[in-house]
C-alpha cells in the first residue's frame, strides 16, 4: 500500500470512506512525520492528541454512516488562527502563552467538517515577512535544497512558511494559510505546492490575528488544485461576525473542476515582464502560456499600467492598517506585559511593545504611524488609496478582454536564509507579482510549474475576476495536468 | 522628505514603542530608505480619483437588536475575557496606578 502520508486530501477522504484504512492510522502516520521533522521547525505547537481524537470520531462516524466532508483528514493550522485551548502566538513574543477561549470561524468550520489538527504552524511574526525569518520561534527551513551538492538552508517563503514547508515535507496533506500581500502564493511557489487566496471576504477573518484588515484573507495550501478546492469549500462561507464577510453561497468548486478551457481567454500582463529577471522564470511563464493554449484557451496580451506602483502603495496601506490593528497589544488585556520597576501606564505600554515586537513588526508599525500622522496623511495614505483605486480599475479594464490572468508567482526561486534580511526593500520586492491582486481583492492561486536550473520549484500564478475562484482553479488544473510536476524534496531532515 | 532622529523618536513615542538612541539611529536609515521608495507614488496622476474604501463592494450590515444573539460575542463572558490578562484581579484588568 502507498505510504499514507503521500496521499492527497481527496485520496485520504475517499480511501477512508471506502474502508481502505482507518482515520487513526492516517493521523498516526502524520503525527510520526511531524515528530520526526523538528529540523524544519515548521510547527510552534504540535497537537497529536487533537488529530487522534478527530480520527477516532471519523472512524466512529464511518461505522455509524454519518461521515462528514473531510472525515479522517488531519491538517496543519497556521498559528494566526485562534484555536480554543491551544496557544496562538502569531509567531510573536507578544502573544507567547496566549491561549484563546474561543475558536476562529475558519478553523471551527474545518473541525465541523471532520478535520483534525496536527499542530500550529510557524509563520513570519504577525504575518509580516516573505521568508519566515521574522518568527520569534526561529526560522522555518524549506525541505528543498539546491542541486549544487551544498546544503544551504533555503527559505520556505512567507508568511505562511510553516504551512508550505510542512506540506512539501509530507508532514500534513493540507494546511491553512493567510494572504495579505502574497503570503499564501509565494510560499507555495517556493516549495512546489499549490495555494489559493480567494476573493476578499470569502473566508471569515473572525478569530484570525489581524495584520492589515482590508487585505487579510485566509485560504488553503495543499499539494494539488483539487485539494485546494476541497479545503476552500470547507473554509469559506458567510459569517455575521466579520463585517466584510461576503453574504454569498459557497460554490461546489471541486465538483465543477474542469481543465477544458475552450472559449476562455487568458490575459498576459506586459508590465509583469521585468527587465533582468531570471530567465528560468520567463521560460516557465512561456511554457505556461503554451499549456493554457493546449487546454483550448485563447491568449491575449493585456496591460495593467499601474503595476509598478502596487508595491509602494501596499507598503503604505498595509503598515498603516497594521499600526492601527497592533495598537491592541498594550500589556493590559492579553499577551506580554513588561512593567519596569516604578513605571506608570505609559511607560508600561512602551516597554511592553519594545519587548514584545520583533524588528520588522516595529518597522512597519513605525512606517504606519508616520504615514497616518497629522500633516502626512493625505500625502501618503490618501495618495496610496487613490493609487489602489487605479490598480483595481486596471484589473477591471483587463477583464473586459480576458477571463483569467497568467503571470509568475514570484520573481525568483527560493533564496537562502539570511540572503535578504539585511535589506528590507529587497525582501519586499519578492511580492512584486503577488501584491496587485491583493490590493484589488481578487482570487489568485499559485501552482507548481517547473524546476529551475538549481533544481528548485517555480510557481505560476493565476488571477481571476472577483468571485470567480472556479475560473482560477480550472486554469490551475489545466497547468497542473500539463506541467506534470511530481518533483519533491529529498528527505534530509 | 527625509526624517531625522528626532522624528524617529517622535514616531516611536506616538506608537508607544520604547527605543534606544542606537535603535533610533538605525531606524533613521531604514525608514528613510522605505519612505524614499514609496514617494514614487507622487508621480501618479490621481486627479478625480476617489481613494479606495471597500475593495469588494459590500453593504454595511447591522446585527439584530437582540441581547446575546451570538453566545460567542455576547455578554456574560467575563472570566473568558480576563483569562489571558497579565494581571486580572477582582474581575477587572489590573494596571499600574494612574492617579497619584
Amino acid at each position: 500500500m502507498t505510504e499514507l502520508t503521500n496521499l492527497t486530501v481527496a485520496q485520504i477522504r475517499d480511501g477512508h470512506r471506502a474502508g481502505d484504512f482507518s482515520a487513526v492510522e492516517v493521523a498516526e502516520a502524520f503525527n510520526a512525520n511531524v515528530a520526526g521533522a523538528k529540523a524544519l521547525n515548521a510547527f510552534i505547537v504540535e497537537t497529536p492528541d487533537h488529530a487522534i481524537e478527530a480520527a477516532k470520531a471519523a472512524d466512529a462516524d464511518r461505522a455509524a454512516g454519518t461521515l462528514k466532508p473531510l472525515s479522517g483528514v488531519p491538517i496543519g493550522m497556521k498559528d494566526l488562527f485562534a484555536t480554543n485551548g491551544v496557544q496562538t502566538t502569531a509567531a510573536s513574543h507578544m502573544l507567547e502563552g496566549f491561549v484563546p477561549r474561543y475558536e476562529s470561524t475558519v478553523s471551527q468550520k474545518l473541525w465541523d467538517a471532520g478535520c483534525g489538527m496536527l499542530g500550529k504552524l510557524n509563520l513570519d511574526q504577525f504575518a509580516m515577512g516573505s521568508s519566515n525569518e521574522t518568527s520569534y520561534f526561529g526560522n522555518v527551513i524549506s525541505p528543498w535544497r539546491r542541486k549544487d551538492g551544498g546544503n544551504a538552508a533555503l527559505a520556505p517563503g512567507g508568511s505562511s512558511g510553516g504551512s508550505s514547508s510542512a506540506i512539501a515535507a509530507r508532514l500534513c496533506p493540507a494546511a491553512t494559510g493567510t494572504d495579505t500581500g502574497g503570503s499564501i502564493r509565494q510560499p507555495a511557489a517556493f516549495t512546489g505546492i499549490s495555494g489559493i487566496k480567494p476573493t476578499y471576504g470569502r473566508c471569515s477573518r473572525w478569530g484570525i490575528v489581524a495584520f492589515a484588515s482590508s487585505l487579510d484573507q485566509a485560504g488553503p495550501m495543499a499539494r494539488d488544485v483539487r485539494d485546494c478546492a476541497i479545503m476552500l469549500e470547507n473554509m469559506a462561507g458567510f459569517d455575521p461576525k466579520d463585517a466584510t464577510s461576503l453574504d454569498m453561497a459557497v460554490p461546489n468548486w471541486e465538483a465543477a473542476l474542469s481543465s477544458d478551457l475552450k472559449g476562455k481567454t487568458v490575459g498576459i500582463p506586459k508590465e509583469y515582464r521585468l527587465e533582468g529577471i531570471d530567465p528560468d522564470i520567463d521560460a516557465m511563464w512561456d511554457a505556461g502560456i503554451a499549456m493554457l493554449k493546449d487546454a483550448g484557451a485563447d491568449v491575449v496580451e493585456i496591460s495593467l499600467p499601474h503595476t509598478k506602483y502596487a508595491l509602494p502603495a501596499y507598503y503604505i496601506i498595509a503598515p498603516a492598517e497594521a499600526s492601527s490593528n497592533l495598537a491592541r497589544y498594550d500589556g493590559v488585556r492579553y499577551g506580554l506585559r513588561d512593567l519596569p520597576q516604578g513605571a506608570g501606564l505609559q511607560d508600561m505600554y512602551a516597554a511592553t511593545r519594545a519587548d514584545g515586537f520583533g524588528p520588522e513588526v516595529k518597522r512597519r508599525i513605525m512606517i504606519g504611524t508616520y504615514v497616518l500622522s497629522a500633516g502626512f496623511y493625505d500625502a501618503y495614505y490618501t495618495q496610496a488609496q487613490k493609487v489602489r483605486t487605479l490598480i483595481s480599475r486596471d484589473f477591471t479594464a483587463a477583464f473586459e478582454t480576458c477571463d483569467v490572468i497568467l503571470a509568475p508567482t514570484a520573481p525568483s526561486a527560493a533564496f537562502g536564509l539570511g540572503e535578504k534580511m539585511a535589506d528590507p526593500l529587497a525582501m519586499y520586492l519578492n511580492d512584486v507579482f503577488a501584491v496587485p491582486a491583493s490590493l484589488a481583492g481578487l482570487p489568485a492561486m499559485s501552482v507548481p510549474a517547473a524546476l529551475n536550473r538549481e533544481g528548485l520549484p517555480l510557481g505560476l500564478q493565476i488571477i481571476g475576476k472577483a468571485f470567480d475562484e472556479q475560473g482560477v482553479l480550472n486554469a490551475g488544473l489545466a497547468i497542473e495536468e500539463r506541467a506534470g510536476f511530481t518533483a519533491r524534496a529529498e528527505k534530509w531532515w | 522628505m527625509a526624517i531625522d532622529q528626532a522624528t524617529v523618536r517622535k514616531i516611536a513615542s506616538l506608537a508607544r514603542i520604547a527605543i534606544s538612541d542606537a535603535e533610533a539611529a538605525a531606524m533613521e536609515g531604514e525608514l528613510n530608505g522605505i519612505l524614499g521608495w514609496v514617494e514614487q507614488l507622487g508621480e501618479v496622476d490621481v486627479t478625480g480619483v476617489e481613494p479606495m474604501t471597500a475593495v469588494i463592494p459590500n453593504t454595511l450590515r447591522l446585527r439584530d437588536d437582540i441581547v446575546d444573539a451570538d453566545p460567542l460575542t455576547g455578554g456574560n463572558r467575563r472570566d473568558d475575557v480576563l483569562a489571558n490578562a497579565p494581571a486580572a484581579m477582582h474581575g477587572f484588568f489590573g494596571v499600574p496606578k494612574v492617579i497619584e
